[in-house]
């Protein structure tokens, strides 16, 4: 098992303890909830899109550092973003957390989203990492429901 | 608990002797001696239970109650014997008073759908309290769904013990059932089971008791505490998972319906009417786990084997020195602190998430659960979404809490 510092890098701990856009939106905007029953993260995000591009977009709630930094780092990424660039860094970011151990990181148009390589190696935190992505795709669908991810 | 005065000096008790029965504390996690510390999730298991369990699969393994032959026979009888092992562990006064289920949640589940649906109706209310598990709230709101009742809260206060005031004051004329936890398995508070069945009683109220984390602490005698029901998990007594005790009393029993219909629980069946059989079998329908009972059975003999007031006075000594240390940590906050507590210790730590605590004391081979206990009721009272959980058995030592409070001095190191 790799170093802690691998999961815990730096950026992680700086996001978790100092949150990007950790705030509501006036409207209009859109939201969902997102919820991890595993350990008990709960997170709403707040979008507000125009013209099919994310004019900002901004997260509130509780979690552990991983699903916090995950979420602060997520709305740093996606301001300005078209929704279907918002779908593909979803997916690269999907794939990066749940490829194999042994597999080379990809970082693609990941950026600082990088960071978040190391979760691979803690299956049961690769939800944590995931939740705010997960609750971004359903308010982008502006779901009523709070999305689960078990 | 923590009450108990040492009467036994904690030399008696060899700890290390103890660990050898117990073969998974020999493994490793990450290279690191495992550090297990989470029992009231799943308690570990003795080689005797083991052997048992292997015997009983290698030896004598046969369906029981129908064959006329040799193996089913002997299958019966320890399947059986396994049943009056438990009748002497919680003292009940007939072994026909014991129902084999898979464990806590199921026996909950069989007292809510048999007693609940023909004692309870509309209007009626049932009386649990904040303290509980899951399984001991859901039940019962699926119950009070079907019939139209109400489910009451017994409230508690800051360090999480039960407002005996408010639970005499919810019991009304409407109340037709007590249902509450004898020791949390997210704080480890000791509730006053004797004085809730007492109250309950003077109105006539019957009184179900979660046990599942009460039985691996306390010894627990169903006629001196005179409840109606008694019910607890053997994976948690250090048995094995999927076979669980329903105690009820021999009157109650009778006059409930089954729980499920089909094979055993039968005295004669035709398409036109179906006897049931006398309990306890009348709500053990179908094969049970006989290798599970089996294993339970051992787990009792194994502890009965001890010396328990030993392994008490060794436990508590155990769980004050956990709250010392644990209190000694910057930036931890104990979560529960009842005045009578079982070893189990919630805590919570300034600027870290219970989860990344979890993964950290992992990495040192300190399993811990962190989450909300299946108790989010209780978490949501006393205000946090989360905490740590360490839950200490006879077998975990003081060396053990020395790894936990090392491990928490890298959790605050990572995020210092």
């Amino acid at each position: 098992m790799s170093d802690l510092r691998e999961l815990y890098q730096e950026v992680i701990l700086d996001h978790n303890k100092r949150p990007r856009n950790f705030r509501a939106l006036d409207p209009p905007s859109q939201k969902a909830e997102g919820f991890n029953p595993l350990c008990g993260d709960r997170i709403t995000v707040h979008l507000r899109l125009k013209d099919g591009v994310i004019e900002d977009v901004s997260f509130e709630g509780s979690g552990c550092a991983i699903s916090k930094a995950s979420a602060s780092l997520m709305t740093d990424a996606l301001k300005g973003r078209s929704v279907g660039e918002a779908d593909a860094l979803f997916q690269e970011f999907h794939r990066m957390v749940t490829a194999p151990v042994d597999a080379p990181v990809e970082i693609g148009r990941l950026d600082k989203l990088a960071v978040f390589s190391g979760v691979r190696e803690y299956p049961v935190r690769v939800k944590c990492a995931s939740l705010a992505w997960h609750t971004l795709r359903a308010a982008l669908e502006a779901k009523e429901d709070v999305v689960s991810t078990e | 608990m923590s009450a108990t005065v040492l009467s036994t000096p904690p030399e008696v008790f060899d700890v290390g002797r103890i660990r050898k029965d117990f073969p998974i504390l020999r493994e490793q996690v990450y290279g690191k001696p495992l550090v297990y510390l989470d029992n009231a999730a799943t308690a570990q298991k003795p080689q005797s239970v083991i052997d048992a369990m292997v015997r009983s699969l290698t030896e004598e393994n046969a369906n029981i109650h129908r064959g006329v032959h040799w193996l089913s026979e002997r299958a019966t009888k320890s399947f059986e014997d396994a049943r009056e092992k438990v009748r002497r562990f919680v003292n009940a006064a007939d072994v026909h008073e014991i129902v084999f289920v898979r464990g806590a949640t199921e026996a909950i589940n069989l007292v809510a759908q048999t007693y609940g649906r023909t004692h309870v109706s509309a209007g009626d209310e049932i009386l649990i309290s904040t303290l509980e598990h899951h399984s001991n709230i859901v039940p019962w709101q699926m119950l009070a769904a079907q019939v139209g009742a109400r489910l009451r809260v017994v409230p508690i206060n800051d360090a999480g013990e039960l407002l005996m005031d408010d639970y005499v004051a919810l019991l009304t004329p409407r109340t037709r059932l007590v249902a509450i936890v004898h020791v949390s398995n997210s704080l480890g508070t000791i509730t006053p089971v004797e004085t809730i069945i007492g109250h309950a009683h003077a109105r006539g109220v019957p009184v179900l008791i979660d046990g599942a984390q009460a039985v691996p602490h306390l010894s627990v005698d169903v006629q001196a505490l005179d409840c109606d029901f008694y019910v607890f998990s053997g994976h948690k007594v250090f048995g094995p998972t999927g076979i669980g005790v329903l105690y009820g009393k021999h009157a109650l029993l009778e006059r409930m319906p089954p729980y499920q219909g089909g094979g055993d629980m039968i005295r004669s069946v035709t398409f036109e009417k179906t006897d049931y059989n006398i309990v306890p079998f009348k709500f053990e329908a179908g094969t049970p786990n006989i290798t599970g009972a089996v294993g339970l059975g051992a787990a009792i003999d194994y502890l009965e084997r001890l010396d328990w007031r030993a392994v008490q006075a060794y436990e508590h000594g155990l769980h004050a020195y956990a709250l010392e240390r644990l209190t000694a940590v910057p930036g931890v906050r104990l979560v529960g602190t009842a005045a009578s507590k079982a070893s189990v210790i919630s805590f919570v730590m300034d600027g870290v998430h219970p989860h990344d605590i979890g993964t950290i004391l992992d990495q040192e081979g300190v399993a811990v659960r962190t989450g909300h206990h299946c108790t989010q009721p209780v978490m949501h009272r006393l205000g946090v979404p989360a905490t740590a959980r360490a839950s200490l058995a006879f077998y975990n030592t003081r060396e053990e809490v020395d790894a936990l409070v090392a491990a928490l001095d890298k959790v605050r190191e990572i995020f210092a």
